[in-house]
């Protein structure tokens, strides 16, 4: 995946589209404390159907599958500098591919602004150890060779 | 904080700060202007805050009011909850 990345960022071109990274870093155990403390709200506020789902699918997990999948949205936003735009947290959604990476899908307005930038393609990855979750997400701009790790263009 | 926020939506807004916002510094020590983020709060935490104004408030932020910048300070949160009290 990192080779991938690297080469991928290596190929685009430039004055083409953006490439751009964004980083976040969640506690878990607040994540948690959110989920207890807030209930259905603060997960159905943040994250699509299938992103519960998979978070709730298995045993003692969910909480750093939650603070995985927030910082990706996170990272999202941050490299597609969405700050200010106003978006919902779930139009930013964290797939999991058969091979156990994750992609990024974008809906709605996440999408329209993506596109608008030139945005062809957004990498993804994401860790967790301990206490710490993390995720890195990177904005590919028009780039004439997808890879096998990139996700598909944004769709809904 | 604008003219027709309420002392008493301050005090709200800052006992909301309090138990969520985990800042780095006392939220009295806070003015309305100072930028929360430059005292600690996270993204994560932002949702938080977000969530307990909801509650407080008896109100809903709509996702064009989802920006940083509408939770940088008590005084942005406050005309947010102005408009949305008004609405």
């Amino acid at each position: 995946m990192h080779q991938t990345l690297t080469q991928e960022v290596a190929a685009a071109p430039s004055g083409t589209g953006p490439v751009r990274l964004g980083f976040d870093l969640v506690q878990i155990s607040r994540i948690e404390d959110s989920v207890r403390h807030f209930g259905e709200a603060f997960e159905q506020r943040l994250f699509t159907p299938d992103e519960r789902a998979y978070a709730h699918d298995g045993t003692g997990v969910a909480a750093q599958r939650l603070a995985a999948r927030f910082a990706a949205k996170e990272a999202v936003i941050k490299a597609l500098r969405l700050a200010e735009a106003g978006i919902d947290w779930r139009d930013i959604e964290v797939c999991r591919l058969p091979d156990g990476d994750c992609s990024i899908r974008l809906h709605g307005r996440a999408r329209e602004l993506a596109q608008a930038q030139g945005a062809r393609a957004i990498l993804v990855s994401l860790s967790h150890d301990g206490d710490y979750a993390g995720a890195v997400a990177n904005v590919l701009g028009s780039s004439p060779t997808p890879t096998e790790h990139s996700s598909p263009p944004p769709q809904s | 904080m604008t003219t027709s926020t309420t002392l008493q939506a301050e005090t709200q807004i800052r006992d909301v700060l309090r138990a969520h916002g985990r800042l780095n510094r006392d939220v009295d020590q806070v003015a309305v202007g100072d930028d929360l983020y430059q005292s600690g709060l996270t993204s994560h935490a932002s949702v938080n805050v977000m969530l307990a104004l909801e509650s407080a408030f008896d109100v809903e932020f709509p996702d064009r009011m989802l920006k940083r910048s509408v939770f940088a300070s008590i005084e942005s949160i406050g005309r947010a909850i102005d408009e949305l009290r008004s609405a």
